[in-house]
C-alpha cells in the first residue's frame, strides 16, 4: 500500500520493458533508471511510445514483459491504486460533478489521510487558485484546469509524478509560463517527475534529463546540453533542433587538429575534419552533421585556415526572417541542402537570394553519427498514436467477428 | 409575397391545428374525469369533484393502479440495474459476440409486441411456470432492458475514459472509482432509462395481457371496463398520470435552465 506521504523522489527503474498491443509492439525491451529528484522528460514523436511507457508506470496498462521498480520495490503487478505514483493526464481529467476543493481531495480521502481539506488548500495555494476552491472544473479556463489537475497530483506527495503532455492543450504564452511554474514546483516539492512531451523545446528547457524516444526504444539519454550539442543518432540530430547531414567515407583517422585528434571524411569532393572524441564510429562509410546556427556564411572565399570547415561555393534559395535570427538556404553542388541560421546584428539579410556564398565552422563545432539518416518518405507515415489505435481496432473487431 | 404569407399565417395555423389534434384525446380525458357519470362516462352530465376525491370507490381502479404501480418499479429496478451494467461492458470492454449483442438488443424492441407475448406466454406454459404477477415483471423486463441499454449506452459513450483512470491512479478501488465516479456521471442517462422503462411498464398492454394469468394491471382494467362503460375514476387516474409527467418534464426543465444559469454567473 501507497502508505503515508513521500518524503522524497524515489527511484524508477525499468528493466527489460516489452509491450505489444493486438498488431503492433508499442515498446520494444526498454531499460531505463531515472534517479530520485530528477526532472526527466521522454521525448518523442506521436507514436514512439513514450505514453505507454508512462501508463505502464502509472499501472494503466501491464507489460507483455519485464519489470517495473519505484524506489527498488518491484511494482509490476500492483494495482494502480496501490502505487505511489500520481499522474497529470493530457486531458487534465477533472472530475466534472466535483469542485475543485473536492478533485484535489479525492486522493487524500481514499487513503483516510488526516485533514484532507486543509491539505487540498495548501496544494490550491501552491498553484494559486485556493480562491477558486468552489468552482466547478468547467467554469476553470484550460490553464486553471491544468493547474488543479496539478495540485490534484502533487498533494498525495506520490514518489513519482508522471505528466503526460499537460501542457499540449494551451496556447504558447501560457505554455511558457506554466513550464515555468511547473519547474518552480518541482524545486519546491522535490519529486521525481517524469514528463513525456513531442515539444522538444519544452522538454529542453524544463528537464535536467532527456531522453529521445523513437519506434518504442530510447535513442539517446542525457542533459538538454549535452544531447543538442552532441547527438549520437541521426533521429536525434534532427528531431532536437535541427542538422546539417552529410554522409562519406573516413580518408584518414587520428590526424591532428590542434592538439586533439580527428577523423576526416571525404563528402562531394570536399574534405570535412571532426574531433574524434564527437564521432560515434571512426572508419568507413559515416554521416556528420553541424548545427545550422554554427555555420558562418561568407560573400567571398574564407582562407583554408586549420581548425575550420569550409564549402562552397554555393547558392542562396531562401531567406526568412524570423526576428531573433534569419534562416537561410542555401544548395551546395555535392551536398544538397543546408541550412544556416545567422543572428540579425544588421538590419535586414546580409546576403541576398540567389547569392553565391561559402559557408565555414569551427572543427570542434562538428559530430559524427552512429548511424545514417533514413531516406525521407514523400508523405509521413502513419504512424501516430491515433492511426496505430485505429489500426489495432480495426483487426481486433476483425478478429471478434471472425471468432 | 407567397413568402411571407406562408411563413406568417400558413405555418403558424398548421402547427396550431397539429399541436391541437394531439391534445385533444388528453383534454378529453382530463375533462371527463370531472364529469358526473352515471354509468357511463360518454355524455357530459355536469361538473363534480367526487371522481378525485373519491377515486378508490370505483370497484378495480385502485387495485389495478396499485398493481401496476408495483410491477412498474420492480421491473424498472431490474432492468435498470441489468441494462445499466451491459451498457457500460459494451461500451468499455472488447469481447467476443459484442457485436452480436448489440444487434439482439434491437430484437425486442423490433419485434411486435404481439409476437413477444405470445411467444413469452408459450415459454411458460412450456415450463409450468404459473402466470401472475412474477410473469408480468419478467416480461416486463424482457422489453424494458433494450431500451435501458440503448439509453446509458450513449452516455457511457461519452464518457471520458481517462476519468475512471484517473480515479483509480488516485488511490480508488474499483468499487470506489464505479460509485464515486462512474455511476454519478452516468445518472442522468440512468434516470433517464429508469423513467422510460417505467412509463414502458405502466401503460403496457399487449405483452401483460398474454402474461397476467388473471392479475389486473390498470391498462387491462380500462380494457375490460371499456365494454360495460369506462368509470369516470379511470380518467381521474389518467389525468392524475398525465399531470405528473408534465411536472416531472417542467421541474427537470426548469432545474437545469436554473443550473445553466448559476453556472454562467459564478463563472
Amino acid at each position: 500500500m501507497a502508505a503515508g506521504f513521500a518524503e522524497a523522489g524515489a527511484d524508477l527503474e525499468l528493466v527489460g520493458i516489452t509491450k505489444r498491443f493486438p498488431g503492433f509492439t508499442a515498446i520494444e525491451d526498454l531499460d531505463l533508471r531515472i534517479p530520485a529528484g530528477s526532472f526527466f522528460a521522454l521525448l518523442g514523436p506521436s507514436g514512439c511510445g513514450k505514453t505507454t511507457t508512462l501508463r505502464l508506470v502509472a499501472g494503466l496498462e501491464q507489460p507483455t514483459a519485464g519489470r517495473i521498480l519505484i524506489g527498488g520495490r518491484d511494482v509490476t503487478n500492483v494495482k494502480p491504486y496501490q502505487r505511489p505514483v500520481n499522474t497529470v493526464f493530457q486531458s487534465y481529467a477533472l472530475f466534472p460533478h466535483m469542485s475543485v476543493i473536492n478533485n484535489v481531495a479525492f486522493g487524500l480521502r481514499r487513503r483516510g489521510i488526516a485533514d484532507p481539506y486543509g491539505k487540498a488548500h495548501e496544494a490550491l495555494q501552491l498553484v494559486e487558485l485556493d480562491h477558486l476552491s468552489n468552482r466547478r472544473p468547467q467554469q476553470l479556463s484550460g490553464g486553471q484546469q491544468q493547474r488543479v489537475a496539478l495540485a490534484r497530483a502533487v498533494v498525495n506527495r506520490p514518489s513519482l509524478l508522471l505528466l503526460d503532455e499537460p501542457l499540449g492543450a494551451l496556447d504558447l504564452k501560457l505554455r511558457r509560463q506554466m513550464q515555468l511554474e511547473l519547474k518552480s514546483i518541482q524545486n519546491e516539492v522535490g519529486l521525481t517527475f517524469v514528463h513525456v512531451t513531442h515539444d522538444q523545446e519544452e522538454a529542453m528547457t524544463m528537464a535536467d534529463t532527456v531522453a529521445v524516444m523513437n519506434k518504442g526504444a530510447i535513442e539517446q539519454m542525457g542533459a538538454p546540453e549535452e544531447l543538442y550539442e552532441l547527438p549520437r543518432t541521426a533521429f536525434v540530430a534532427n528531431f532536437l533542433g535541427q542538422s546539417n547531414l552529410f554522409t562519406g567515407e573516413v580518408t584518414s583517422s587520428g590526424g591532428p587538429t590542434g592538439a586533439a585528434a580527428s577523423i576526416v571524411v571525404a563528402v562531394g569532393g570536399a574534405k570535412i575534419e571532426v574531433p574524434s572524441e564527437r564521432a560515434q564510429r571512426h572508419s568507413g562509410r559515416v554521416t556528420i552533421g553541424v548545427r545550422p546556427e554554427k555555420l558562418v556564411l561568407h560573400s567571398s572565399q574564407p582562407k583554408k585556415e586549420a581548425g575550420t570547415n569550409v564549402l562552397g561555393p554555393g547558392r542562396i534559395t531562401d531567406v526568412s526572417f524570423s526576428g531573433v535570427s534569419t534562416q537561410y538556404q542555401l544548395v551546395l553542388p555535392g551536398f544538397g541542402l543546408v541550412t544556416v541560421f545567422a543572428q540579425n546584428m544588421v538590419f535586414g539579410p546580409v546576403v541576398n537570394l540567389g547569392a553565391e556564398v561559402w559557408v565555414s565552422w569551427n572543427v570542434d563545432h562538428g559530430f559524427g553519427l552512429l548511424d545514417e539518416p533514413e531516406v525521407a518518405p514523400k508523405f509521413e507515415p502513419d504512424t501516430d498514436t491515433a492511426t496505430i489505435a485505429a489500426q489495432a481496432r480495426r483487426e481486433l473487431m476483425a478478429e471478434i467477428e471472425e471468432g | 409575397m407567397r413568402g411571407s404569407l406562408f411563413g406568417r399565417w400558413l405555418l403558424p395555423v398548421y402547427s396550431a391545428l397539429a399541436v391541437i389534434l394531439l391534445l385533444i384525446p388528453v383534454v378529453y380525458t382530463i375533462v371527463f374525469s370531472f364529469n358526473a357519470s352515471v354509468k357511463s362516462n360518454i355524455l357530459w352530465k355536469g361538473f363534480t369533484l367526487e371522481n378525485w376525491t373519491h377515486v378508490c370507490d370505483a370497484r378495480g381502479v385502485c387495485a389495478s393502479v396499485a398493481n401496476s404501480l408495483f410491477i412498474g418499479v420492480i421491473a424498472t429496478l431490474i432492468a435498470t440495474a441489468i441494462g445499466t451494467l451491459m451498457a457500460i461492458a459494451l461500451v468499455r470492454f472488447k469481447f467476443r459476440g459484442r457485436a452480436l449483442v448489440n444487434i439482439l438488443l434491437f430484437l425486442p424492441m423490433a419485434t411486435p409486441e404481439v409476437v413477444l407475448g405470445a411467444g413469452l406466454a408459450a415459454q411458460f406454459l412450456a415450463v409450468g411456470f404459473g402466470k401472475g404477477i412474477v410473469t408480468i415483471i419478467i416480461a416486463h423486463v424482457l422489453f424494458c432492458i433494450s431500451f435501458v441499454v440503448v439509453t446509458v449506452k450513449a452516455r457511457v459513450a461519452s464518457l471520458d475514459p481517462a476519468l475512471e483512470e484517473a480515479a483509480r491512479d488516485l488511490y480508488g478501488s474499483s468499487w470506489q472509482v464505479f460509485w464515486r465516479i462512474t455511476f454519478p456521471l452516468l445518472l442522468p442517462g440512468i434516470l433517464a432509462a429508469a423513467l422510460l422503462s417505467f412509463s414502458l411498464s405502466f401503460d403496457d398492454f399487449i405483452i401483460t395481457r398474454f402474461n397476467n394469468g388473471g392479475v389486473e394491471t390498470f391498462p387491462i382494467f380500462v380494457y375490460t371496463a371499456a365494454a360495460k362503460g369506462v368509470p369516470a375514476e379511470a380518467n381521474v387516474v389518467a389525468s392524475a398520470v398525465f399531470i405528473l409527467a408534465l411536472v416531472i418534464v417542467i421541474v427537470g426543465q426548469a432545474s437545469s435552465a436554473a443550473r445553466r444559469k448559476r453556472l454562467a454567473r459564478e463563472a
